[in-house]
């Protein structure tokens, strides 16, 4: 089975994260940056169906430079090869505006599979997924928490808030994952070095045949327009239980009326 | 003045979500508000009454097992071909999972740009979005298109206003591309009558330091005495205490009740990411220096399983 996973490079969520200040985009130039936390996930799951099927497994970035970090890190735990868009017109991209990006490149990858995260940490956006199946007219299963592959046909438990459905689709598909889904390896020393050797091939939007207008600040189909911090939180009043915590607690819970 | 869509988002279970009177709430403020019902046969006439309740004057009702039959696709080709049709001053879809969805696919049919995770819409399309853990407000603005916005849940206070709304059935045309993928079947996991966590007014979660499975009944019993719904730190559903469904924070849900109470939960900057915007946070931690207690208005350092049976006891005797 031939499968694109895709690998978004974030800033680190347990850091401070900010918007810039000249752009209002994410400041990712000085980032702490890191995979996206549930792309791991879709990694583990993409190598897990190629030991158990066969196939070949490809690191699908669209990302600045700097993502090569980020894509050699997922190299190590086990695909194949990658495939890095990056062009500085990129910077600024909406979601609309980078599915259309993914979707050029996986037009050329033929994937029998598309694994990605459910979510990303720094937009939280979670609609990646079927705007990419909307785009190549496949089928999107998302959110899954249990994928099984027979042949050509994928079934998926996808978490709901009530419960789970069950939902199935034939390949070509993209499936989402949630961090449920599996425990993801770390990489061996004997996988960091082979990633250093792994092809990884870099594409223009021109070799995309992607239009800069149509991408980045210029192409944007939504803007922030201001940012500001929140102001912290501050605490409050801290007691320690030394017999009537509880008490304590349900009075104040009265106080502000929860009780 | 011009329609504004609110795509409804019900359950079984409990009919019109909450989310759904938030939408309808922030979109009179927008337009005349329209509700768009996407159900099996019969699903309108059902909510019809609610949705007039808040002030939707008129509900566009696309009923068919087609769409309940396949994952959201029909939906978002239904949506569109109103939108087209109608062309709305904006669309309002719930910030879960499905209005995600939906929208996410609204978007490329439309080449449309979205908002997600609003928690207020200004009269010219402006959304406010609490981003970065919550951190960080931005205020976004749609640039191309109609405003494509996701509410989150427990935004705003639903506020009634009554209307009548006039029903106009859709034909639901789901192409073959629509239909690839099936829901073969729906499981409902016990929960019992607690609230939904994303929409409760008073969430109680419980962390690693709570134990085990067994011991999170005492976490259930103060959210029943409490009318709350249950939630969950990542550590504690990673070992196996509560069910993924009710992990909140970073790769959970977001919640932003009235009242949030954090029972041994460390309060590590990704669960902080799923409840910083709660109004009132009140935490019991033995570790006096637990960044919970950072934010927290009220806190306990204690032990947990001697303060929350007394709290609970405290509770059942004001009741
Ligand atoms: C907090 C927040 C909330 C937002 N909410 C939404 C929302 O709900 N819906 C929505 O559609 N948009 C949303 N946006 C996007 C926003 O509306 C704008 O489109 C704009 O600010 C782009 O932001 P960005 O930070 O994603 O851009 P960037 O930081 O420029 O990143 C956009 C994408 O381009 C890639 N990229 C950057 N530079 C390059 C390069 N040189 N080569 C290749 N790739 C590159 C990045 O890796 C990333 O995938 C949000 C943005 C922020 C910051
Ligand atoms: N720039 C990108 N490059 C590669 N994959 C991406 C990119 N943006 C989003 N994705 C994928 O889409 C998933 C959902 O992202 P989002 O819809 O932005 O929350 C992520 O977990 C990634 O797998």
């Amino acid at each position: 089975m031939n499968i694109v996973v895709l690998v978004k490079q974030v800033p680190d969520s347990g850091a401070e994260r900010t918007l810039s200040p000249g752009d209002n985009t994410v400041e990712r130039s000085s980032a702490n940056n890191v995979i996206n936390e549930m792309d791991e996930y879709a990694i583990e799951e993409a190598l897990k169906i190629k030991e158990a099927h066969g196939g070949e497994v490809t690191v699908l970035t669209m990302g600045p430079e700097r993502a090569t970090e980020s894509i050699r890190k997922a190299l190590s735990m086990g695909p194949d090869k990658a495939v890095h868009i990056t062009d500085d017109a990129l910077h600024g991209s909406c979601a609309v505006a980078t599915s259309k990006v993914l979707a050029a490149a996986l037009g050329t990858l033929n994937a029998d599979l598309v694994l990605c995260g459910a979510e990303s940490t720094d937009g939280r956006v979670q609609v990646m997924p079927h705007m990419l199946a909307e785009r190549l007219g496949v089928a999107a299963l998302t959110g899954a928490r249990k994928l099984t592959v027979d042949g050509s046909q994928l079934t998926a438990e996808r978490q709901t808030d009530e419960g789970y459905e069950v939902v199935t689709a034939a390949t070509p598909a993209v499936v989402s994952v949630w961090d449920t889904i599996n425990e993801p390896r770390y990489p061996s020393f004997k996988g960091i070095m082979a990633a250093k050797k792994k092809p990884v091939q870099t594409l223009s939007l021109a070799d995309l045949g992607v239009s800069a207008d149509e991408v980045g600040a210029a192409g944007a189909t939504s803007a922030v327009v201001e940012f500001a911090k929140r102001p912290p939180r501050s605490a409050g009043t801290k007691i320690t239980d030394e017999g009537t915590g509880g008490e304590q607690l349900v009075a104040y819970l009265a106080a502000e009326k929860f009780v | 003045m011009a329609e504004v869509l609110v795509v409804v988002e019900a359950s079984q279970a409990s009919g019109v979500k909450k989310v759904t009177l938030e939408m309808l709430t922030i979109a009179r403020s927008l337009g005349s508000v329209s509700a768009v019902v996407l159900g099996g046969p019969g699903a309108a006439a059902e909510l019809a009454g609610k949705l007039g309740e808040y002030g939707a004057e008129k509900i566009y009702a696309a009923e068919s097992d087609e769409i309940d039959g396949y994952l959201v696709a029909p939906k978002a080709t239904v949506v569109a071909e109103l939108v087209k049709r109608i062309q709305p001053a904006a669309v309002l879809l719930g910030s879960t999972q499905e209005g995600k969805e939906i929208a996410g696919r609204l978007a490329v049919k439309l080449e449309n740009g979205l908002l997600v995770d609003a928690v207020e819409v200004a009269g010219d399309g402006t959304a406010t979005q609490v981003v970065f853990a919550g951190s960080t407000i931005v205020k976004s603005r749609v640039t191309k298109g109609v405003p494509i916005i996701t509410i989150r849940p427990n935004s705003v206070t639903p506020a009634p206003q009554a209307a009548t709304p006039a029903v106009e059935q859709l034909t639901v045309v789901a192409s073959d591309t629509d239909k690839l993928t099936k829901v073969v079947e729906r499981v409902a996991e016990q929960k019992g009558s607690r609230p939904e966590l994303s929409e409760a007014s008073i969430v109680v979660s419980g962390g690693r330091g709570v134990g085990n499975a067994d011991n999170f009944k005492l976490v259930e019993e103060t959210a029943d005495l409490l009318g709350a719904a249950v939630g969950a730190s990542r550590a504690a559903v990673d070992s196996g205490y509560y069910p993924h469904q009710f992990q909140v924070g970073q790769t959970g849900k977001t919640v932003s009740p009235q009242l949030y109470l954090a029972l041994g939960i460390s309060g590590a900057i990704q669960h902080r990411a799923g409840m910083q915007t709660s109004k009132t946070i009140v935490a019991v931690n033995k570790d006096a220096e637990a960044p919970i207690f950072e934010l927290a208005d009220f806190g306990v350092v204690g032990d947990l399983f001697k303060v929350v049976p007394q709290a609970n006891d405290e509770i059942r005797k004001r009741k």
